[in-house]
């Protein structure tokens, strides 16, 4: 694809006169044509997609000159005489065989391109995109990295979504913990979720994978070159479905590796000793950023919900009632609604401590302790 | 072809009596006219049509500039699952089966439809199922929030909105089942002595295909919906993994009806397109047999591609092989019934009347259209563009420069003989006018926004999509308020203006023309033989 | 001139369109059946194109071993909002095709009650399913565990020497599902139910 940087600019070139009225192809926030290709296959698929719109484009021309100078030319006019011809069948053959015939030349590079694509084999790495409501969680399977899993939430500011505050630059594409692969390795995505079905979706890799509940799919690309891609859930998954980015750092195999010890070092830290009897003041800190990664979507950071889909937090009876309750409800959810069961997503620590501040954050002054070791014995 | 009838207008005594029927609102309610019913049709559809149009409006002020302003995210969801089975079942469905109400029984020369009473029935569905849906936004957790698609699991999840737009679902389709056999019966067996099929006008055609489709896939909707319905109640696991089932079964499901239903909803247009261009070139139609094999082709053809809309869902290669060489291959007979109207206006001698505008404007839109089908037939880049609002702007320009452009050109078309009154031209290309510069700025730069990687149905987007963001906006709002025009215009010649004759058209052809202008209570109560 | 409204057509026409509605009513009521005929027709067509396989035994079609070639198999779990920690014991094997492998999965109920769970396999890529021979699973049956229990799985399995040469690597993925019934039931009262006292 030696030629694509140029290819580039034939295509904004010809999107610009698409545009028409609107010249301003130049400016960058006008972007008329797919993200600059990272991959070998997204470059593919851009040319694919530039010969359609100039096969389509002659087409069109074609057709509505033929049509035009029929409406300039074949007006009503004093003494003109309509024809009365109405079928032709050389014509008809023609124009029924000559469609197909450009049909199956356009199918042809196709059907290769998809082949590739569909060819998640000989990965150097696989990673597994797990969708939840409303966040993605990324399991590094087999390679370099093996073991590594984090869940990654966006990390745009609420005020910013709100217009209480300036948009950054990456608003609504920015999350806290980004996927980090290595460049020019094939790394294969499988793709599964939670709750209902999402979609991986980077452009700039021309991936997009929907993740079923209960089964895995496959996908795979590799990236030509570093930097930071982002992309969103492509399937309406609920409330949060504009609110769950995808951010793909691509990294040198050096960065890589570093990042790879680094995140071994910290998941080793990070290890709770069941043991560790907690204070309330360390609940209730840990407890905080645990809710707000996976709570405050549908409680709200104030606790209020957003009733009757999403109920209240403050004030509610379990949240104010028996430990043992609120244990049961947060560990195994409440099936056929949004309440997932947080007994498999989080850690015995995160529980207590998440538990521990929804008793005493807000209107909620229980001042009970929930430690790591009683959610073992409480749930259910 | 079909011109030469031996009535004598003295059939037509315009005996207006109504003496032995019920006036006021009961006349509406019993009726079983099929004039009547075809008006409560148009006007319920172009009702539904502004409800719809208004949830357009919500969505897109909510898209007019980065940030939450306006609505909430599951409010926001609300509105597009509401806007999209509104649009479809509510508004495109009804209006069409008014045009054929109205005008099938004048073409093909019969009294009435073939069973009044089912008729007057299959409307009344109409206004309890519209209620549903459109309560259903005041019920606890709101209406159903899962997109038209309705997909499982995320459908399961939901409140009592979802059970009531199930219910909604089955009465609509329901009403429109009845609707199409009482459509198919009236062409197959009510046609006028000597008026065989191929002399038939084409929007007969089209809606004989269309009615057969409708049978077909409706109880398929039906089907799916009630999976829904006891996988949501009663334990039964259709779509969920647990139980052995699968959630992507749903998707098959749902569009081996949603494929056809596109056709459904943009082939009685066809008809009325064929009509329209015919009739204002003042020539035949070129071809109308390929263009009835065209039209038949399609209606088989869109039971074969289904899986198109799931390229990302994970099918094995091979099928997504299939499905994008059957899909392909629609372009086929679809490029045959363009070509055929660019012939047909060949050699003509043209005139410009609103319908002829909305007709060319059809042509011209509904090509782009299908070109941009073409590319997402290619599953190769449907990948990039799979629920980006590339799709948005690919089915926005196929249902409403499509769907709606023909409808317009068929109102504008049959009013005179509908009401016995000319409309007025000029507000008429005004209409046209700014319904066609406002739908392309709402649409066309819906294309770059789904290249440039925005999903559909999110609430609030990245700062990159921004300006285009704001001009589909402003555009959507002149859009819509152009319609009122066309309201206008229908009212004011509802109630007067410029007399029409039977036929204000002097290139038209076929036997609606050969009644009085307004067409009487009763026509045709003699048929009259086509040579 | 004018006929009666109510009888607008001969009787002959009438009965005919009766005949007419009766068939294509039926034509509507046998389209309803298909849609639920698509059902049990779907895991055909995914068994025949080997997708979304369930668990069933298969018998060991070709022993022969083909080491000219070696697979790569990665092993994916999950469990589906249920409390139980679900992970095989070693993360990926290399077999080579025809070749009779055991691996073993551990599950554990580390909740104080016993908990019934079904595993649904599924495979990447969706090919490699209809070449992978299952004889012996635990997603053939339920699993019920004990509070606390922790219980080795085992499944043995034979990649036949038919696999398709591109496919060099195969996941296989379980998801548990808790199976309970009754609870189903209760769930069908949504999101929009006011949850009783929050949370």
């Amino acid at each position: 694809m030696s030629g694509s940087t140029q290819k580039l600019g034939v295509s904004r070139l010809f999107a610009g006169l698409v545009l028409g009225l609107l010249a301003y192809s130049a400016n960058a926030a006008y972007q008329v044509n797919f993200q600059e290709p990272a991959t070998k296959l997204a470059h593919t698929v851009y040319d694919l997609h530039m010969m359609m719109m100039y096969i389509c484009g002659v087409i069109f021309v074609g057709v509505f000159g033929v049509m035009f100078y029929s409406i300039v030319k074949h007006r009503k006019a004093p003494g003109r005489e309509s024809a009365a011809f109405h079928e032709n069948t050389t014509v008809e053959i023609l124009w029924t065989v000559i469609p197909t015939i450009i049909l199956l030349v356009m199918v042809w590079p196709v059907t290769k391109a998809l082949v590739s694509m569909r060819d998640a084999t000989g990965a150097d790495i696989t990673i597994k995109a797990t969708g939840y409501q409303w966040k993605w969680g990324y399991d590094y399977i087999k390679g370099e990295g093996e073991g590594i899993k984090f869940k990654s939430v966006l990390s745009t500011p609420r005020e910013q979504i709100d217009g209480n505050v300036p948009k950054g630059e990456h608003y609504l594409l920015e999350v806290d913990n980004h996927l980090v692969v290595p460049v020019g390795k094939k790394v294969r995505i499988l793709t599964t979720a939670e709750d209902v079905i999402h979609s991986w979706f980077v452009p700039a890799f021309a991936v997009k994978q929907d993740a079923v509940p209960g089964f895995i799919r496959d996908t795979s690309f590799r990236a030509e070159r570093e930097g930071t891609f982002r992309g969103q859930c492509a399937e309406l998954c609920g409330k949060d479905h504009g609110f769950m980015p995808i951010v793909v750092d691509v990294v040198s195999q050096e960065k890589y590796s570093a990042w790879v010890a680094e995140q071994k070092a910290k998941m080793a830290a990070a290890a709770d000793d069941p043991a560790k009897v907690w204070t309330l003041p360390e609940l209730m800190a840990r407890g905080e950023a645990v809710y707000l990664q996976n709570c405050a979507a549908c409680h709200q950071p104030t606790g209020k919900g957003l009733p009757p889909a999403f109920p209240a937090l403050d004030g509610s009876k379990i949240a104010t009632g028996p430990k043992e309750g609120h244990i049961g409800l947060v560990v195994n959810g409440k099936p056929g609604t949004a309440m997932a069961a947080f007994g498999k997503q989080l850690s015995d620590a995160e529980i207590a401590s998440v538990i521990t501040y929804e008793r005493n954050a807000w209107g909620n002054k229980m001042g009970d302790i929930v430690q790591p070791a009683e959610i073992k014995s409480h749930a259910k | 072809m079909n011109t030469a009838t031996t009535t004598a207008h003295g059939n037509f005594s315009a005996h207006d009596d109504h003496g032995h029927e019920p006036g006021g609102i009961m006349r509406w309610i019993t009726t079983t006219n099929h004039k009547d019913i075809g008006s409560m049709y148009l006007w319920f559809s172009f009702a539904m049509f502004l409800v719809g149009g208004c949830m357009a409006l919500t969505i897109r002020s909510e898209l007019f500039q980065p940030g939450l302003q306006i609505v909430q995210p599951e409010f926001f969801n609300q509105m597009t699952t509401l806007h999209g089975l509104i649009m479809v079942f509510g508004a495109i469905m009804p209006a069409f089966v008014g045009f054929a109400n109205w005008m099938l029984p004048l073409q093909i020369g019969a009294s009435d439809m073939a069973f009044g009473r089912m008729n007057n029935l299959s409307f009344w569905m109409l206004p309890p199922a519209a209620l549903l849906l459109t309560t259903s936004l005041f019920v606890p957790g709101g209406a159903a929030a899962a997109g038209w698609t309705l997909y499982p699991p995320l459908t399961i999840q939901q409140g009592m909105g979802m059970d009531m737009a199930i219910f909604a679902i089955h009465i609509l389709g329901i009403s429109s089942i009845m609707g199409s056999i009482n459509i198919a019966t009236t062409i197959m067996n009510l046609r006028a002595p000597g008026m065989t099929l191929m002399k038939m006008p084409l929007f007969c055609w089209t809606w004989l295909v269309t009615a057969f489709l409708v049978i077909a896939v409706m109880p398929i909707l039906a089907g799916a919906v009630t999976m829904t319905l006891t996988d949501r109640h009663f334990g039964t696991s259709f779509f969920n993994a647990a139980g052995g089932g699968d959630p992507v079964l749903f998707q098959h499901i749902f569009w081996f009806f949603g494929h056809p239903e596109v056709y459904i909803v943009i082939i009685p247009g066809f008809g009325i397109i064929s009509q329209v261009i015919s009739t204002f070139s003042r020539k035949p139609l070129f071809g109308y047999a390929s263009m009835v094999y065209a039209v038949a082709a399609i209606g088989v053809l869109s039971f074969t591609v289904w899986a198109h809309h799931m390229y990302t869902t994970g099918l094995p290669l091979t099928a997504q092989l299939y499905f994008m060489y059957a899909t392909m291959f629609i372009a086929v007979p679809t490029g045959v019934k363009i070509f055929n109207w660019t012939a047909t206006m060949w050699g003509g001698s043209l005139t410009f009347e609103t319908p002829m505008l909305f007709a060319i404007g059809f042509i011209f839109l509904f090509t782009i259209g299908g070109f941009s089908g073409l590319v997402l037939a290619m599953a190769a880049v449907d990948v990039q563009m799979q629920d980006t609002y590339y799709v948005v702007a690919h089915f926005h320009y196929t249902m409403v420069a499509g769907a709606l452009f023909s409808a317009f050109a068929g109102a504008y078309y049959w009013l005179p003989k509908w009401t016995g009154h000319m409309y007025n031209e000029t507000m008429g290309k005004v209409h046209f006018w700014c319904s066609f510069v406002f739908f392309n700025m709402t649409f066309f730069v819906q294309h770059f926004l789904g290249l440039a990687g925005m999903p559909r149905r999110i609430p609030d987007y990245a700062l990159q999509f921004a300006d285009f963001n704001k001009i589909s906006t402003l555009g959507a709002f002149g859009f819509g308020l152009s319609q009122l025009l066309f309201l206008y215009n229908v009212i004011v010649c509802i109630r007067g203006g410029e007399k029409a004759p039977a036929k204000p058209w002097d290139g038209a052809e076929g036997l609606e023309w050969d009644v009085p202008s307004p067409a009487p209570h009763h026509t045709w109560e003699v048929q009259p033989v086509v040579k | 001139m004018t006929m009666h409204p109510d009888e607008p057509v001969a009787p002959v026409v009438v009965k005919r369109n009766q005949s007419t509605l009766l068939k294509l009513g039926a034509f509507a009521v046998a389209m309803f059946g298909f849609g639920y005929a698509l059902v049990p027709l779907y895991p055909v067509m995914c068994t025949v194109l080997g997708i979304n396989q369930t668990g069933v035994t298969d018998l060991p079609v070709n022993t022969q071993i083909d080491k000219t070639r070696q697979i790569s198999i990665e092993f994916d779990t999950n469990v589906h909002n249920m409390p139980w920690k679900f992970k095989p014991l070693v993360s990926h094997v290399n077999v080579h095709p025809g070749e009779l492998i055991q691996v073993t999965f551990e599950v554990v109920n580390n909740r104080d009650v016993a908990v019934t769970g079904q595993a649904i396999p599924s495979y990447g890529p969706p090919l490699a399913g209809e070449h992978f021979r299952k004889l012996e699973c635990f997603c053939f049956n339920k699993q019920t565990l004990a509070a606390g229990e922790k219980r080795d799985m085992p499944v043995v399995f034979v990649v036949d020497a038919e696999l398709p040469k591109e496919i060099t690597s195969i996941t296989l993925s379980y998801t548990f599902f808790e199976v309970e019934g009754n609870q189903r039931s209760a769930s069908g009262q949504g999101a929009a139910e006011p949850v009783k006292g929050g949370v």
